[in-house]
């Protein structure tokens, strides 16, 4: 225990997971949509916070580009340019709440007990050595290069999906009318 | 002293306050330059009187009228999110700077990351964030229509950034804006000769996260009564004002550096002259100062561009222009 308290990083970790955890709940609690997602934005924020302590920069910065910088973002636009709510919102309360609750401390307790079992209390090699990109860069476009393939053909299958989903086609007739107005 | 520089902690407190004193202080000559300049552009005087000449001290006295304001905060308004939405504006402003090297080595620069580049626009981002939350939680439609204006806009901008800074990072082989400075003196170009194309869209899409004319759709004074900024006050507001100026800084600093060679001295590259260690600020602030300038000189010379406009122009010129340079650029530095 005195070995624990003496290492700075597991401060910092302890901080960062009950801001985590403190802002997880937040989400599903909060009467409103917006402080819901803003709440969403601080989880998103420390587990980059999270992955920083663990040397893995690259991963903390696509967290921050691609989930806070992007995704949220995208969310608050979505939500804000339908419904903009001020204030509380009594229809955000779910009757299947008890439900969600048992699903996800379920879910803690088979993450914690999964790892439990599979590290106990044994100090891992390696963690926190620093990362560099160019390291990155080699396991994935070498190593890895088919997953990454794989990954980003269904990025793009999704992507063309999107845009299918999302496009009206028109009859000539409505298109006409269209550039006219 | 030699001791005391020589602790990590302590000289990174130091980088950090010279950043957080550097960059309000970058704002207020931008700012000053601004009022000036575009004066000058309209056959005007602008500021004359405060501080005795030339106006030099205007911008300080406006910063101490803002301070002396009410701050106001609306009735309706969410007040926790309206409260901290322009600081994290201005701390994204403010962070950007941390990679930004200033001369050779790790001495001017607060922090060399080995993903420089990449951390500078996952930041940048953040700031959206803070300019969604001033817009709703001001309870005002302008301020909501301003808001998510801004919000459209900066996520279609931010992807040609992203494919035009692509192209430097191929022919650097690194992120580290250092390393691409270094790769730029190496190369005896700065890359702004082999990467036109990426600077051109880079420069556009910077004034469009900036929300500078002709991209200011989501302040528009005339129909928006200036958006997302309409309700705010005092100190509030000066810090969304001082994060614009910090902003036209800051990717002032970015581009010259990704691509006019940084705190290299223009044309050294292709003379081979080495560079003694205490002129790259000179230098990289002449470099931010004629962007800068370009910046101001878009500002009062060009209409504003319609929303549809604006948008078009991202998503059908800049991104496949933007992926196109990242297929010539890599098919180039694999044939040579």
């Amino acid at each position: 225990m005195a070995d624990w308290i003496s290492l700075p990083v597991n401060w910092v970790f302890l901080v960062l997971a009950l801001v985590i955890a403190f802002a997880g709940v937040k989400v599903v609690t909060s009467r409103n949509l917006i402080h819901a997602a803003l709440s969403l934005v601080g989880v998103l924020a420390s587990t980059a916070a999270l992955f920083l302590l663990l040397s893995a920069e690259f991963v903390a910065w696509v967290l921050v580009l691609v989930y806070v910088g992007a995704v949220l973002v995208l969310f608050l636009f979505g939500i804000m340019i339908t419904r903009a709510p001020m204030g509380r919102e009594v229809s955000l309360d779910n009757e299947r709440r008890g439900l969600a609750a048992i699903t996800a401390l379920a879910t803690f307790a088979l993450l914690a007990g999964t790892s439990w079992v599979a590290f106990g209390d044994v100090e891992i090699e390696g963690v926190g050595d620093p990362i560099t990109t160019g390291d990155l860069a080699d396991s994935l476009l070498g190593r890895y290069l088919i997953p990454f393939e794989i990954v980003s053909f269904v990025l793009l299958a999704a992507l063309i999906g999107g845009i299918a989903l999302a496009r009206k086609d028109r009859s000539p007739a409505e298109e006409a009318e269209r550039t006219d107005a | 002293m030699e001791s005391l520089l020589e602790n990590f902690w302590i000289v990174l407190v130091l980088k950090l306050l010279t950043v957080a004193l550097l960059v309000p202080v970058a704002g207020l000559i931008i700012g000053y330059a601004e009022l000036k300049i575009s004066a000058h552009m309209q056959a005007r005087v602008g500021p004359y009187f405060a501080g005795g000449r030339y106006g030099w001290a205007q911008l300080i006295a406006d910063g101490v009228k803002f301070f002396q304001k009410e701050d106001i905060i609306p009735a309706e308004a969410d007040r926790p999110v309206f409260k901290y939405a322009p600081i994290l504006v201005l701390i994204s402003a403010v962070s950007l700077f941390v990679v930004i090297p200033f001369g050779p080595g790790d001495a001017l620069v607060v922090r060399n990351l080995d993903l420089g580049i990449f951390f500078a626009l996952a930041i940048s981002s953040v700031g959206t964030i803070g300019v969604l939350m001033a817009g709703w939680s001001s309870a005002n439609k302008y301020s909501l229509i301003g808001g998510l204006r801004a919000a459209g806009q900066l996520i279609a901008y931010e992807l040609p950034m992203v494919l035009s800074v692509i192209g430097v990072v191929i022919l650097a082989e690194t992120m580290s804006l250092n390393g691409i400075v270094e790769a730029q003196i190496e190369w005896g170009m700065p890359f702004v000769i082999p990467q036109a194309v990426a600077f051109v869209v880079f420069f556009i899409a910077a004034l469009a996260e900036m929300s500078r004319i002709p991209f200011d759709m989501p302040i528009a004074e005339s129909e928006l009564t200036t958006g997302y900024l309409t309700e705010y006050t005092g100190f509030r507001f000066l810090f969304f004002f001082l994060g614009e100026f910090a902003n036209m800084f800051t990717f002032a600093a970015i581009a010259a550096t990704l691509f006019l060679g940084g705190y290299a001295p223009a044309g050294a590259e292709v003379f081979g002259i080495t560079i003694p260690g205490l002129t790259g600020p000179i230098w990289l602030s002449l470099k931010i100062g004629v962007l800068v300038f370009v910046m101001i000189w878009t500002r009062w010379t060009w209409p504003r561009l319609r929303e549809d406009q604006l948008q078009t122009f991202a998503w059908k010129w800049l991104v496949p222009i933007g992926l196109a340079n990242i297929v010539v650029t890599a098919v180039m530095k694999v044939l040579f």
